[in-house]
This record gives C-alpha cells, structure tokens and sequence, in this order.
C-alpha cells in the first residue's frame, strides 16, 4: 500500500515536470510597431492555421499580455510545443497626441493611451515568466534605444535565452548589420513577417534557442 | 534656471528647465525603491537628470513601469527619455557600446553616464556609435 502511494506520487511528480517542460513559453518583446503581433501571427498560422492578435498601423495595437497555447512547431523533423505569450510594445513615453495623427477621436485616443501605458507595465511584469524571448525590431529604426537595451539587459538579468529578430526587411531602409553591429553577442535573423520572407532561418534559429534553456 | 522640485505645473515648458547632475555616491547607498523615487522626483520637476554611473537592467525596467503608472494621473506627464551611456576603458564611448550589453547587468558602472528627461522636453535622444543628440520639443 505505502509503496503504491509513493509511486503514484513520484509519477505525479514526473508527469508534472514532463508536463511543464512539454510547453515552452515563447514571449515576443520589443518596442511598439515593430511587428511583434505580425510574427507571431505567421507563426500561429504556420502551425495551427489560426492568428493570434489584431494587427494595425496605429502604435500600441496590442493592449494586453496575449496568449496562444499548445502551438507545435515542425521544423526539418522535429517538433516543439510552445506556449506562444504575445506582448504589448514597451516604450519609455506614449502621447495621447500622437495617436491623433491616425484621424482617432480625441477620446478614443486619450483610452488608446491609457490602455498602452497599462500594457507596458504588464509587459514589463511578464517578464519573469519566459522560458525564450524573441525581442522584434524595426530593422527600419535606429537599433541604439534605450527601450530595446533595457529589454535585453532584463531577460540576460534573468537568464532567459534571447533572439533578436529584425523584422520588416521586405523594406528599402532596413539594416540587419546596424542591429548585428549593436547586439554583437546575440543571434539576429532577419525576416518580414508580412511577406514571410526568411522564415527557414528563423525556425532553425528558435530550435537552437530553445537548447539553451 | 532652476525651477522648484516637484512642482510640476511648468512640465512641458521648455523656459525654465534645468539640468542637474547627480553623482552616483547620491544614490548608491538607496534601494532601487527610493532610486527610482528620487530620479522621478528630479525628471518630475522639469529637469534633464545626467546620472553618473548606471542603474541596474531591473531597476530600469521599474523606471518605465513606474513612469506609465504616472502618465494620466501627473498633469502634461507624457513619460521620459532614457539613454545609457557607457565607457568603461574606452577612448570612444561607442566601442563600449558597441561592444554589446553586458554592463547593462552590472549596475553601478561608474564610467556610464545615463539620461533621463521628460519627454515633454527631451524629445528624443538620437544615438549611435558616431554621436548622440539630445532633440529638445520646441
């Protein structure tokens, strides 16, 4: 009896441990409009044929901390679960005037703002959570800003393994070797999530990822 | 030139603004709690912070959260701008930069020089490895 008991406890606690490891949490980190939602669209379509978010021109389109659970990825054989965690953008300052630009009411651009600041705070909160990190990049914008620099210092703070994607090469003014040359010490792929451009490189990069858990 | 603390009915105004300069010896003996308190206090009261040294990648973070927490709630309060300078050992304080994110962790760093400012008037701080500019709002 008293060995029945234990074993089914040990079982338990191995099915458990089995159970979470199955599941890696994948974050998808950057700053607002660099594609983060884009991304991990292509990839929830990809595998599962359904999207994650909505996607828009408007920055802070994401407001809160998204979820897409048991999303298998096949790649050349082998097979990983992930439990996809979409963000909101981070950045250091939101005005609800610039939302105003886009032909949004005063109003509605105000809640847009507030939403946008209460998703970064939770962003910031999650963290903890990931077992890998994609951080997207405008591979359009200047890769030396604080915002991304923060992001990458926090995960490397906390040991998490981290990919740096510069997303939007589809475009003329995108610079893969500017994000290379600040971020010398990391894996960076260039993809358009738009397009699908580049996407063999980026899967082989999210296997060799996951190895450094 | 120098405006009250904490008095920040003059935020966004670019008259009257400051820059203050605050050696890391005012804020290596503090928490990351009342770190954070003092450089908001200072950003807050329409001020440019030149902060010698770093703060750790953690308390950085806490200063962006805590900064969104204040949007909406602080009257003109729009957010600030950040930028983390480092230098340690280098001739050119962009090699270091270059050289990646490692110090980012370290904290402290007192060959780094961080920027903080308003964003109402700090409209953005341009860099990379060749300068740095700092973009006030008209």
């Amino acid at each position: 009896m008293e060995i029945k008991i234990f074993g089914n406890f040990f079982k338990k606690i191995f099915s458990s441990l089995f159970k979470n490891k199955k599941e890696i949490k994948l974050g998808f980190y950057g700053p607002p409009n660099a594609g983060k939602t884009s991304l991990a669209n292509k990839i929830c379509k990809d595998f599962t044929g359904e999207e994650m978010g909505e996607v828009s021109k408007i920055p802070h389109e994401t407001k809160n901390v998204q979820f897409k659970e048991k999303v298998e990825i096949k790649f050349r054989g082998k097979t990983l679960m992930f439990k996809m965690i979409d963000t909101p953008g981070i950045a250091t300052k939101i005005d609800y005037e610039e939302f105003l630009k886009y032909n949004m009411k005063k109003k509605d651009a105000k809640e847009r703002a507030k939403k946008a600041t209460q998703g970064v705070i939770e962003s910031i909160k999650w963290i903890d959570d990931m077992d890998v990190v994609v951080v997207v990049l405008d591979a359009t914008e200047n890769p030396y800003n604080q915002v991304n620099i923060t992001i990458i210092g926090n995960l490397v703070a906390r040991k998490i393994p981290v990919l740096i994607v510069g997303n939007k090469i589809d475009l003329k003014k995108a610079d893969i070797k500017k994000i290379e040359a600040a971020f010398p010490e990391y894996d960076v792929v260039g993809i358009s999530a738009k397009e699908g451009k580049n996407f063999e490189e980026f899967y082989e990069s999210i296997f060799k990822l996951v190895k450094k858990i | 030139m120098s405006k009250k603390r904490g008095n920040n009915k003059d935020l966004g105004k670019i008259r009257g603004f400051s820059i203050q300069f605050l050696p890391y010896s005012e804020i290596k003996e503090l928490g990351s709690n009342e770190r954070i308190r003092k450089i908001l206090a200072i950003v807050l009261g329409n001020n440019i912070l030149i902060l010698q040294g770093r703060l750790k990648a953690e308390e950085e973070a806490r200063l962006i959260g805590d900064t969104m927490a204040m949007i909406g709630h602080v009257k003109e309060f729009k957010g600030i701008e950040l930028a983390v300078l480092s230098g340690n050992g280098e001739n050119n304080i962009f090699n270091k930069m270059k050289s990646g994110i490692v110090n980012a962790l370290s904290g402290g760093d007192l060959g780094a020089i961080t920027i903080i400012g308003p964003a109402t008037i700090v409209k953005e701080i341009k860099r990379n490895p060749k300068k740095i500019e700092l973009l006030l709002s008209k």
